[in-house]
């Protein structure tokens, strides 16, 4: 797996060696190098705005592994969703693709806060996510272009990505519909006294769906830790948010429940505020986090992104705000990497995601027995015979 | 408890009969298969010691009814369900009950009295009046492996949480290759009631039997209430439970042991020779009252509670269309798009060369339940329109 476990070598110049060292999405038991545990504490870049609760520090504390692995992990990301663009121009993925390039460091920041026991769920801009909760690029890839390696084995799209072993549930269509599911995960935590939290992903068009006040209200009498993650790209599709939203300000929308405003294009900052929030809904109950991010391509792949807005707006907040330049410039600044190494590891996630890509395409595609396999459970019997019971109409398994 | 059952005569020689003996109460247990097959239920840490021989279909019928008059317990059908539950709580203690005024009310219809207190605010959850959330919350909470049970109100009041339901509850298993299973019940009273008005006598089987990924069941009788409850909870699909709100308060004498009933198989309540009458839920009394009629007339109708709404039981209905050779569907539902529909459609496709006559479905009206007495009478299958039909059928 590209993104699996452990990096074990040790190279001790090269913070950064290509293929053999494998920089995890599960941080900090990156490579023993001579640069170990080199912690860092950085600031974010503007402070946390409260609602009826006390903001977190700006103050991060990091290190130069956490760092490195932060910039990896969202050059990956980005590249795959810009592979992910042209596979779908060339017409190998079909249907809605809906992608994630300039929110990456909402899905890495909050990995790097959690464990694989808390769980995420979202709505369909789930790719990089999957990948942040341990999903390979092949599964991805495949998924997309719908062949049977991919991790719904085909069958269910761009919008349905799950990974059970990561805690990632999905993946979902119906805007808003992940919210009650993502509270539900949550009660599920609390029956179980898991000690873990659920992390419930939604956008600023969710924001106005009514199950999600449903949800919040349940959770917050029933002292449920979820944490509901609002990823506020400022456009529901074509709708900016001030033309639907009366009160744009997400993360007060809570009322009764606490609210955090956070810069979501700084890895550092979503880090801060995941970590305050699990520890926070685990005491109090529910969360809102709203994520100030962006989103660089259009809704999805059908929508230029651009006639709801200026070109110069987009390439505005991808000079000022990109989040993997400011990792690369935190980089550069306390001299944990050159130039030359960041530009050599943005090879490298290429030519992983090209690799990735080729994999995927030999993968087959599903047979047609599939189509009736995981329609249901094989509990009670339920198989799919003829009339008679004689013949089995379709194959289950 | 030496015998339980008393062997339903008429049925077609492929069946085989088996009494069943159980020796312990809450260790054995048995699913009733109509081919006898063993069904080995998938739970974690529960004896599902089947070495008994199974029974095929009983028959609950009053003159055969399953138990020797003096063994077994009497009760009400709310309280069969509410057994069935609450053995299913102890058994398992991943089975938690959320709904509205389910907790320290009681329920609306009294099924979960007395569980709040017993088991405590986590496992019996009282929600807000939020469908839409709850049931999503019981599917998610599926989804990591807990048991729960969403009741509604009034099924008609599920609709707001048809989202969830279709998309999420039916279909996960498959959108996600297999990872999560949603072994969800959902149940609550539908139907038409007396004089409850037309927002409150839905019949939301026809809304949700094209959903790929549920299973359907109605239950009719204190006996196949508790054990279809049972069943339904053991089951790792998700599952919809169809109660009738005019149904709660039957009284019938079901067994002390321990049962649970299969999820796919009809009941055999009448078994007969002239036409078959396939029917469900509340339409089966009218149908037993039809049949009263008839057998005076001279008539001799086999009677099938298809218990099982989606899938449908085409084995057992098989079996009866090629004895008798004529249907007659009766059900609560309306006329378009209902069960009775779909119905029709599975057993012309499948049994066309068997029916020498073609199939009559009576269901209601294809009107919004109206409050006024009388007017509610006509929009529901009366006993008296039943005998009619099989008259006709039978010419």
């Amino acid at each position: 797996m590209a993104l699996s476990r452990i990096a074990s070598s040790s190279s001790p110049s090269n913070l950064l060696k290509p293929v053999s060292l494998v920089l995890s999405l599960r941080r900090r038991s990156v490579c023993t190098s001579t640069t170990t545990e080199q912690p860092l504490t950085i600031e974010t870049s503007v402070p946390f705005t409260a609602h009826n609760c006390d903001a977190p520090p700006r103050a991060v504390d990091t290190s130069a592994e956490e760092l490195a692995s932060f910039f990896r992990d969202m050059a990956l990301m980005r590249r795959m969703e810009i592979a992910a663009d042209s596979l779908y121009k060339a017409k190998l993925i079909r249907g809605f693709c809906h992608l994630y390039d300039g929110q990456e460091a909402v899905a890495v920041g909050m990995e790097a806060a959690v464990t694989r026991r808390d769980c995420v769920i979202t709505a369909y801009r789930d790719h990089c996510t999957f990948l942040a909760r341990g999903g390979t690029l092949k599964e991805v890839f495949a998924e997309l272009m719908g062949r049977v390696d991919g991790c719904s084995k085909g069958k269910g799209g761009s919008m349905h990505f799950y990974r059970k072993e990561g805690g990632f549930f999905g993946g979902h269509g119906i805007v808003g519909a992940q919210v009650p599911l993502g509270c539900g995960l949550a009660f599920a935590q609390k029956y179980c006294k898991d000690e873990n939290v659920t992390f419930a992903l939604y956008g600023d068009g969710a924001a106005n769906q009514g199950q999600l006040f449903e949800a919040l209200n349940i959770s917050a009498l029933w002292d449920l830790p979820a944490i509901l993650v609002c990823e506020n790209n400022h456009y529901g599709m074509g709708t900016a948010e001030w033309r639907a939203a009366k009160n744009p300000a997400y993360y007060k929308r809570g009322d009764y429940a606490p609210g955090l405003k956070v810069d979501g294009m700084d890895v550092l900052a979503v880090k801060q505020a995941c970590k305050f929030a699990k520890e926070f809904a685990l005491k109090n109950g529910p969360i809102i986090l709203e994520m100030d991010t962006y989103r660089y391509h259009g809704h999805s792949m059908s929508d230029p992104g651009s006639t709801y807005r200026t070109r110069d707006e987009i390439s505005g907040v991808r000079q000022e705000r990109d989040p993997i330049e400011r990792v690369r410039k935190l980089l550069l600044n306390h001299e944990i990497a050159t130039e030359k190494e960041l530009k050599d590891i943005e090879k490298e996630v290429r030519k992983e995601v090209d690799e990735a890509i080729a994999k995927a395409k030999e993968s087959q595609m599903p047979k047609s027995s599939d189509l009736f396999t995981n329609v249901y459970v094989k509990g009670f019997g339920v198989e799919a015979f003829g009339a008679d019971r004689k013949e089995v109409r379709a194959t289950l398994p | 408890m030496a015998t339980l059952f008393q062997a339903p005569t008429a049925f077609s020689a492929s069946n085989k009969f088996h009494f069943l003996s159980l020796s312990e109460r809450k260790r054995q247990m048995f699913v009733v298969r109509s081919d006898a097959r063993m069904n080995h239920l998938p739970t974690t840490g529960v004896h599902s010691s089947l070495t008994q021989r199974l029974l095929t279909n009983a028959v609950a019928t009053k003159a055969d009814s399953p138990t020797s008059s003096k063994t077994g317990h009497e009760l009400l059908l709310f309280e069969a369900l509410r057994e069935g539950l609450e053995e299913e709580m102890e058994r398992d203690p991943r089975v938690c009950v959320m709904g509205e005024d389910v907790g320290h009310y009681g329920g609306s219809y009294k099924v979960t009295k007395g569980l709040a207190p017993k088991f405590g605010d986590l496992r019996v959850l009282d929600t807000p009046i939020a469908e839409n959330a709850f049931t999503g919350m019981g599917i998610g909470a599926a989804m990591t492996g807990l048991r729960p049970i969403v009741e509604g109100m009034n099924m008609g009041f599920l609709l707001l949480a048809f989202n969830q339901i279709s998309n999420n509850c039916g279909m996960l298993h498959y959108t996600s290759g297999g990872q999560f299973k949603i072994p969800i019940v959902i149940r609550g009273p539908g139907g038409v009631g007396r004089q409850l008005g037309a927002e409150h006598s839905q019949r939301l089987e026809s809304y949700f039997q094209s959903i790929p990924g549920i299973q359907m069941v109605a239950c009719s009788t204190p006996y196949n209430a508790k054990g279809l409850m049972k069943a339904a909870i053991r089951s790792e699909n998700p599952v919809i439970l169809f109660e009738h709100v005019l149904l709660y308060n039957l009284k019938e004498r079901i067994p002390d042991e321990e049962y649970v009933l299969s999820l796919e198989e009809a009941e055999m309540v009448r078994p007969g020779e002239h036409v078959t009458i396939l029917t469900y839920s509340r339409m089966r009394y009218h149908v037993m009252q039809a049949a009263k009629t008839l057998v005076n007339k001279g008539y001799d109708p086999e009677v099938i509670d298809i218990r099982s709404l989606k899938p449908f039981d085409l084995y057992t209905i098989g079996n009866s269309v090629k004895k008798t050779h004529r249907v007659l569907i009766v059900e609560e539902c309306m006329r378009t798009g209902g069960i009775g529909a779909s119905l029709t459609a599975a057993i012309t496709e499948n049994f066309n060369d068997y029916l020498d006559a073609p199939i009559i479905c009576l269901s209601s009206q294809d009107v919004p339940t109206p409050y006024a007495g009388t007017l509610e009478e006509w929009t529901v299958v009366q006993p008296a329109q039943i005998v009619t039909a099989v008259e006709q059928l039978c010419q």
